[in-house]
């Protein structure tokens, strides 16, 4: 009996042993996982009302956290300018957690990180308030006032202006916007009556993994013609100087349907073209017909190098989504996922990656965000230097194409995007959605061609041809000129 | 055995220190809480822990006088986790709007519980008096069980179980209660017919199979778990009971073949019933499907309660945030069900192996009185009592950690519940009375005249033979004085 008491002692400490390891997996191995779980709302709740970094655009802060003058929730985050900023800042609210650079940098504005080890212990010897770093972003605030206003308010858009050189983002504006300070107020129920009031709207950019710049999927169209030209080029089949089939209408193969070039264009006026004169005009049917050529694992190949379906590195600091070439394309969907319809989508910084390295000689730089992270007694602890993410083709493809891209601002379809005395490169893009008539109307392009300065991406969501051409590269001509300029 | 009878000493000022200890943590775990919010320590504070160092003096004193060779570890132990439950408690009390006073509700049942304690130590002179009452303890069981179904004193359907009765501005948990009478039976029953069911059986090879009519308690034992499910919807319990069944048959029988049956008896019991029960099924997806969002949201047996306990246990990490500095009171039901996961967010990962220590040392001190026990009925009692400790931390703490599906049981000592306070105060204060016996030196002198042989119940003497060839000799000194 008392070798059986034993036993039933053995298998009962073997259930405590089996105890302290599941508690050590939760405490230990697993916490970090589930500390950093979207539904963990704790990590916010203990610092919520500390005195947070402020986030500076300019030398003039953008969000900052104010006294409240109450004991129990010593500080409230407050946005300035608001609207134009929500998309990069997001909000920082105890009941749904924090978004956008709030929730990416927040190791820094909370003075957490490693950097700021030594002044945390400062704080906590002084018996000091702890508090955050300031971040500092690469945004200049001119540009990100006048790209925000270049979006109509009601329209669905967004722009996006990037140092091609460095991968710096200038300004990244889109609209509907909304405003942080309504989700991040301490009282529970105006914040929560606001949210469900701004969760009805179509498109507004509350979570930077659905909508925004870095976020929102959407068809291409014509812009992504630029991939198809690359591709050709680099397959070696295709130079400068070969002559394309112009057919009006193309027959889709294994499909009825047809097609069509732009009717509203100049491409019927041949049936052959050049690359040239398919990229000024931006005619289908050409580059269908290379799709269909090449073959979409090529296609597919150049989207990747161009960041279709990539990361984007680690200085954006915000939920990106880039971009999708489909997969497992019979012919016809081929044809017409080449210029930038049928599933092939992209978000507006993906767009932008791409023309940004056709402008840096082939090369793709991160994207990045942060200038600088000062801590308390502004002393620089971090200042991330432009890093390359890819290259995406050659330096002889890109002067190339930059050529051609020339072409389209100087004599083509871009013409609205010219400025006096600079040399423009660029590409427009009209993706039609479904018959509706209406359009995702696109420009992509970079200035000045032989030097690029600036990068710049438009998309207007949802409008009618008149609208999308008044409001993409006439937009980016004011924003090449105000950024070259300085 | 014979290294305890060597040390045959009382130990009961090494109890007293340990139990100075023991309150120091307790009372410390209450002082530090409002410290680390900036409280003062007000008048309620002291006077509670006044009385709680009082209580805990007295059980220390009780069993001074009636059972000095008790098992000097046991109380402060039991003192220890009860003080640091209320510390807790009266913590979340604190965090809550409005403010609670689950803590003092507690410390009330802390008291209550002691003077339990002390009852039993000093009317139960010699635990083979239970076995008396085996049949009784058998109907009283049943009763028990059967209180929370029966119209008019139930309390209906408390969060998803039907296991509450209320009196007045009452309520109880009867099955708490229960526990201890169904341990005294099966020791009981056990200790009388084991023989029976140990010899009688064929045997096929190695495995000595039980006789159909043998097999009868197990059955019923099988059954009550089941109907405590069915009717009851108390899934922790009924795992509870069939568990202690389990553990005393097998102590009772020393054959594998017994528990073997018996796990696969409950391993089926639980696939009937999760294919049966919604519920079962619910707290099974939820234990799965944590981090599903849909189970996540679910109104009903979603996975909201455990998860956000995993988060706090997260946020302690190795040490801890401090009592008193986490967010505890963001898991629903962090002062009973949940209270693992508020120590394991304020003391960390090292607070809780401390706990997870003391409960591993109090149901080792339990099985060690049970191996010391002179008699069978005494070791089964002990050895099921302390089982059904163990194996209700085992449940509740790996309910908590994700180990196993959550189900509805008390953390004894610990959690929130005047019932499951008291229930445990008696099964400690019953184990205290059975280590006494086994660590008493066997007496030499002739017995005094409130230890006549007659206070052992006559069905003993034999029983205590069966014991294994060690305790029948030493059993029979005491008989030849």
């Amino acid at each position: 009996m008392n070798q059986a008491i034993r036993n039933a002692w053995v298998a009962i400490a073997a259930m405590f042993a089996l105890i302290l390891g599941s508690i050590s997996y939760v405490q230990v191995v697993g916490a970090d996982e589930l500390t950093s779980n979207q539904w963990n709302n704790r990590a916010i709740l203990q610092t919520f009302c500390q005195d947070r970094g402020t986030i500076v655009v300019g030398g003039q802060p953008i969000v900052q956290s104010v006294p409240t003058g109450s004991e129990s929730c010593k500080f409230q985050r407050q946005y300035l300018q608001p609207q134009l900023y929500a998309g990069l800042t997001g909000y920082y609210s105890n009941i749904f957690g924090s978004t956008g650079l709030e929730k990416s940098v927040n190791a820094a504005l909370t003075g957490q990180s490693d950097q700021l080890l030594l002044d945390r212990m400062k704080q906590l010897f002084l018996g000091q308030q702890p508090q955050g770093a300031s971040v500092e972003l690469t945004i200049d605030p001119a540009i990100q006032q006048l790209a925000y206003s270049l979006i109509p308010d009601g329209q669905r858009g967004s722009i996006v202006v990037t140092n091609p050189k460095t991968g710096a983002i200038i300004a990244m504006a889109s609209k509907p916007s909304y405003d942080p300070n309504q989700l991040a107020t301490h009282d529970q129920a105006a914040a929560q009556a606001a949210m469900a009031k701004l969760q009805g709207i179509q498109g507004i950019n509350l979570n930077q993994s659905v909508g925004g710049p870095t976020g929102a999927l959407l068809a291409p169209g014509s812009v992504f013609k630029l991939v198809d030209t690359t591709a050709a080029l680099a397959s070696g089949k295709y130079n400068k100087d070969s002559v394309l089939p112009n057919p009006a209408e193309m027959a889709l193969p294994g499909s009825s349907a047809k097609l069509p070039n732009y009717a509203g264009g100049n491409c019927y006026t041949q049936t052959q073209a050049s690359f040239a004169f398919a990229l000024e005009q931006s005619c289908n049917t050409p580059f269908a017909s290379i799709a269909l050529d090449l073959g979409q694992d090529a296609i597919g190949k150049q989207a990747a190098a161009y960041g279709f379906g990539q990361d984007a590195g680690n200085l954006l600091h915000l939920d990106y989504q880039s971009g999708v070439w489909p997969k497992n394309l019979d012919q016809s969907q081929l044809a017409q996922a080449s210029i930038g319809q049928f599933n092939t989508t992209a978000s507006p910084l993906q767009i932008a990656l791409m023309t940004s390295a056709i402008a840096n000689g082939g090369v793709q730089m991160k994207p990045s965000l942060v200038k600088t992270v000062r801590a308390p007694d502004l002393r620089v602890v971090d200042e991330p230097k432009p890093e390359v993410l890819r290259t995406s083709t050659t330096p002889d493809i890109s002067r190339q194409i930059t050529e051609w891209m020339t072409d389209v601002v100087s004599n083509g379809i871009g013409k609205g995007a010219a400025v006096p005395g600079v040399q423009v490169a660029g590409k427009t893009g009209t993706a039609e959605l479904g018959t509706s008539g209406l359009n995702n109307s696109w420009f992509t392009g970079f200035a000045p061609a032989d030097n690029p300065q600036v990068q710049v991406t438009i998309v207007m969501e949802g409008v009618d041809v008149a609208t999308g051409a008044k409001l993409t590269s006439p937009s980016a001509s004011k924003i090449f000129e105000a950024v070259l300029k300085k | 055995m014979s290294a305890v009878e060597a040390a045959a000493r009382p130990r009961r000022n090494i109890e007293l220190v340990l139990l100075v200890l023991a309150l120091v943590v307790g009372i410390g775990a209450n002082a530090m809480t409002s410290i680390n919010q900036g409280l003062s320590l007000g008048n309620d504070f002291w006077m509670q822990s006044a009385i709680m160092a009082v209580a805990s003096l007295a059980v220390h004193i009780a069993l001074r006088f009636r059972a000095k060779y008790a098992d000097p570890l046991i109380l402060p132990i039991v003192v220890a986790l009860n003080g640091l439950g209320v510390a807790m408690i009266h913590r979340l009390d604190t965090a809550s709007t409005p403010v609670a006073d689950y803590g003092d509700v507690q410390a009330r049942w802390t008291v209550v519980g002691m003077a339990l304690a002390i009852g039993v130590i000093l009317f139960l002179k010699d635990h083979r008096m239970l076995r008396r009452f085996t049949y009784i303890s058998l109907i009283l069981s049943a009763v028990l069980l059967v209180l929370p179904l029966v119209p008019g004193i139930t309390a209906g359907d408390v969060n998803g179980a039907q296991v509450w009765i209320r009196i007045g501005p009452a309520s109880f948990q009867p099955g708490e209660v229960a526990k201890i009478t169904i341990g005294i039976f099966f020791a009981g029953y056990l200790s009388t017919n084991r023989d029976l069911i140990l010899l009688a059986g064929r045997r096929l090879g190695k495995l000595q199979l039980p006789r159909f009519r043998d097999l009868g308690p197990m059955i019923v034992a099988w059954l009550a778990s089941i109907g405590i499910l069915i009717f009851q919807h108390d899934l922790g319990m009924s795992i509870l009971f069939f568990g202690i069944f389990i553990s005393m048959i097998y102590v009772a029988t020393s054959r594998a073949s017994w528990a073997i049956l018996g796990i696969v008896l409950m391993f089926l019991g639980a696939m009937a019933s999760s294919e049966i029960f919604p519920h079962i099924r619910l707290r099974i997806d939820g234990w799965i499907n944590a981090f599903d969002p849909e189970v996540f949201g679910r109104q009903y047996g979603g996975s909201y309660q455990i998860v956000q306990g995993l988060f706090g246990m997260a946020n302690g990490g190795l040490i801890g945030t401090g009592m008193g500095q986490g967010r505890p009171d963001l898991v629903p039901f962090a002062h009973s069900d949940m209270i693992i996961a508020a120590f394991g967010e304020e003391l960390g990962l090292v607070g809780l192996f401390a706990i997870v220590v003391l409960y591993a040392l109090l149901v080792t001190r339990g099985m060690r009185a049970a191996i010391g026990a002179r008699d069978a009925f005494g070791k089964l009692l002990a050895c099921g009592l302390s089982a059904g400790i163990g194996l209700q931390c085992f449940v509740v703490m790996g309910g908590v950690t994700r180990l196993i599906p959550l189900t509805g049981l008390t953390t004894p000592f610990l959690a929130a519940g005047g019932s499951s306070l008291l229930a445990n105060w008696i099964i400690a204060a019953l184990i205290l009375v059975i280590s006494n016996a086994a660590r008493r030196p066997i007496d030499t002198t002739p017995l005094g005249p409130d230890e006549t042989p007659a206070a052992i119940p006559p069905s003993s003497a034999p029983s205590a033979h069966r014991g294994g060839p060690a305790e029948t000799t030493k059993t029979q000194v005491v008989k030849q004085q």
